[in-house]
């Protein structure tokens, strides 16, 4: 085999150039920057006709909350959806390029995807990072072969439930589960269900909070209930309101005008050569 | 067997964030309810406002076996002042003695972040401001905890505080009247909770003037 | 004798891992006074080791205390409890320690042995009646400690404090109290893999202590989807 002189351009995948450098630094007590983590409740069940996802939607920087009213359950498929748990970006992306992978095999096919092909497909990529993609997911669909529901670990391990929870409220929405599901749910008991178990991390877990989404996946159909419950309203707003002082004082007002050093040249035969 | 258990320490964070506000014959103490650890609320409703003396009021979050060991120990000195001098500490007395107390454990510290209010002896309030080994600072309004960092710019912006270098003295007392000052905390806490984990459930407000102690309480977010 | 050998001799006195461990303990208040609920399990390490321990106990006459961590560190608190109890009875001067003073005492002993850095590896509850009043509270390994109308320990903070909150009401009966505490032990047994099914439930109230005899739990296992986890991924692996 002849040794390239050129080095290559990556084909794509990670960068892992600056592994060694990071390393280094980290060594010497350099601090890494931190991810925005959604410290999360997510679960899923299965009732009688499919599959109901929920999640919170709160994310956190530390004990920071950055963002409200964040989406947490994300779109694999026309008929799978998938919450996801961990850094923020690893779940968003792995969704996304395995949502892509589905929809080309969809293309070549011309079949509905399955909620299995979106399992193998996630759970290869978590895989092969190790658990450095810190996605901890509920897929959830039905396909030709009726509803599912799984769990995918970061390491890419996986799991087949009839009721799965994920995320730091992960224990308080499973109490939910563990003492109140049975098989054979109707819709509307199945959504209560899921409500009350993203509740239960709402308000018992700091990581989770704001409010419910909720996505009920059936044969052909899916509902996608964005902000189902809005359980945490601002609890005082000031009867007068706030004035801020005002903006900073305006010392000159002489404009100086740029000087136009190019010369406009009218007309398109001057850029011909 | 293999060791299970992560390392052992003698300090935990049970969060919370505390405010005080002084005026010119009046002063606010106020401070969340929640306490946790982790990601797990403890309790909902556990009181970080302690009364030292008729005219000091400790507002105290961190860890809570250490702010609980430190205000017995400020109630019991406390005890022994009275029977001396037959009569009660005054605040800027309670502020030395809580400053003297956090420095005796400088090298196993108290981990509390406390914020003392009362009136002086002119009947005018004062707030004290500490770091957890007793360096402290007499203010006008101050505010310690986990959502410190969210309400003291809104309160430096809404109550601007005379330069402690400026010659004579000025008075650090906020120009608010004592309704305004509850609905600027009120405001803050709920500006807090909204942002801070570690914010919310319930605040307590203890406001101190001529005719004595009040409290009042505020539901804030739970989640 | 070589320093360095006094230092090994004096850690290796203190409790900073601990052998055999109880997992949670759950208490709550109800209309005649408190319940507590407790498995009997001890693990050494994830090996469950002993199978009944009992970690609750009556402590004086209005007082019922149970605990989670380390059994040994547990027994050797109840053998502190006894002299203070026989103390108190020595005055014989008809009065007797009530719930809340037995509290802060276990919440002074628990402080001052993390100030020696030699501390009691466990996570307490405490329960009692005394004047017509309730009283539940819980203390932990570091000293932080808090009253409310229920709590827990270890797994039992995550697992059975959100029913807790959804469902605890000021007026429980004995017979709802049960069923409430049932429901979270049930919980604990399925989610958590050091609580076993053989628990102990204790009341306490104006009367004085009854400690239940050891019993299960029924439970469900037969969710279809439990019975042959790959037929649900046919086709992965």
């Amino acid at each position: 085999m002849t040794k390239s002189t050129i080095e290559l351009p990556p084909k794509g995948g990670f960068s892992f150039d600056l592994c060694k450098r990071n390393e280094m630094l980290f060594k010497k007590g350099v601090q890494p920057p931190s991810f925005r983590k959604t410290g999360t409740t997510i679960v899923g069940l299965i009732f009688q006709e499919g599959v109901v996802l929920g999640a919170d939607t709160r994310a956190t920087e530390g004990p920071i909350v950055a963002d409200k009213n964040c989406e947490k359950i994300h779109y694999m498929a026309p008929n799978i959806y998938c919450c996801g748990a961990g850094t923020a970006a690893d779940t968003e992306a792995v969704t996304d390029m395995v949502s892509s992978q589905l929809k080309l095999h969809r293309y070549h096919t011309g079949r509905e995807s399955r909620v299995v092909t979106a399992l193998t497909l996630l759970k290869s990529h978590l895989f092969n990072y190790q658990g450095y993609v810190s996605a901890a997911l509920v897929l959830g669909g039905v396909d030709v072969t009726g509803p599912h529901l799984h769990t995918i670990y970061p390491h890419g391990s996986t799991d087949t439930l009839p009721f799965a929870t994920m995320g730091s409220g992960s224990l308080a929405a499973m109490s939910v589960f563990e003492s109140k599901y049975r098989e054979g749910l109707t819709r509307e008991e199945g959504i209560n269900l899921v409500c009350e178990a993203i509740s239960s991390g709402i308000f018992n877990d700091l990581g989770s909070g704001s409010n419910v989404d909720v996505c009920v996946i059936t044969k052909g159909n899916v509902e996608y209930l964005r902000n189902h419950v809005l359980p945490n309203p601002r609890t005082y707003t000031s009867a007068k309101g706030y004035s801020f002082p005002k903006p900073t004082e305006v010392l000159m007002t002489k404009v100086i005008k740029l000087k136009e050093k190019v010369e406009v040249i009218e007309g398109g035969d001057a850029m011909e050569e | 067997m293999t060791k299970q258990q992560a390392n052992w320490s003698p300090y935990d964070f049970n969060g919370g964030t505390c405010v005080a506000v002084a005026g010119a014959d009046y002063c606010v103490i106020a401070a969340d309810t929640r306490m946790s650890t982790g990601y797990n609320i403890l309790t909902r409703d556990y009181s970080k406002i302690c009364k030292l003396a008729d005219k000091s009021l400790l507002a105290s979050s961190g860890f809570q076996a250490d702010v609980r060991a430190l205000q017995k120990n400020l109630e019991a000195r406390h005890q022994i002042y009275q029977h001396q001098h037959n009569k009660q500490m005054s605040c800027p007395a309670m502020a030395q003695l809580l400053s003297n107390t956090l420095y005796y454990k400088r090298f196993f510290p108290y981990y509390a972040f406390n914020v003392l209010g009362g009136l002086d002896n002119e009947g005018k309030g004062c707030v004290f401001t500490y770091d957890a080994v007793g360096s402290y600072e007499k203010v006008g309004y101050s505010s310690q905890g986990s959502g410190s960092k969210l309400i003291m710019p809104f309160l430096d912006n809404q109550l601007k505080s005379p330069s402690p270098l400026l010659l004579p003295a000025q008075d650090a007392v906020t120009p608010l009247s004592e309704l305004e000052a509850i609905d600027l905390v009120k405001t803050a806490f709920a500006s807090a909770t909204e942002r801070d984990i570690y914010t919310g459930d319930k605040l307590e407000i203890v406001v101190l003037n001529r005719e004595g102690i009040r409290r009042e309480y505020m539901e804030l977010r739970k989640d | 004798m070589d320093p360095n050998s006094r230092l090994v001799m004096e850690d290796s006195q203190r409790t900073l891992t601990p052998y055999v461990t109880g997992t949670s303990v759950i208490g709550i208040k109800y209309k005649d006074g408190v319940l507590i609920a407790a498995d009997m399990g001890g693990s050494y390490g994830s090996t469950l080791r002993y199978k009944s321990v009992e970690r609750l106990k009556a402590i004086g006459k209005h007082s019922l205390l149970g605990a989670s961590g380390e059994i040994s560190d547990f027994q050797e608190l109840l053998r502190y409890l006894d002299g203070l109890i026989l103390y108190d009875n020595m005055w014989d001067d008809g009065n007797s320690l009530g719930p809340k003073e037995v509290h802060s005492y276990l919440t002074r002993v628990m402080y001052n042995r993390r100030n020696k850095f030699n501390p009691l590896w466990n996570s307490l509850v405490l329960g009692g009646v005394k004047n017509g009043q309730k009283y539940l509270g819980t203390v932990n390994m570091i000293g932080v400690h808090y009253q409310d109308n229920h709590v827990a320990t270890g797994f039992g903070n995550h697992l059975a404090i959100p029913i807790l909150r959804d469902e605890w009401r000021e007026d429980l009966s004995f017979e709802e109290g049960v069923r409430l505490l049932e429901k979270c032990m049930r919980v604990l047994i399925y989610r958590d893999r050091s609580a076993i099914n053989k628990l102990q439930i204790a009341k306490i109230t104006a009367e004085g202590v009854t400690i239940s005899p050891p019993y299960s739990l029924k439970t469900f296992w037969e969710f279809s989807a439990f019975k042959n986890p790959t037929a649900g991924a046919e086709g992965s692996w």
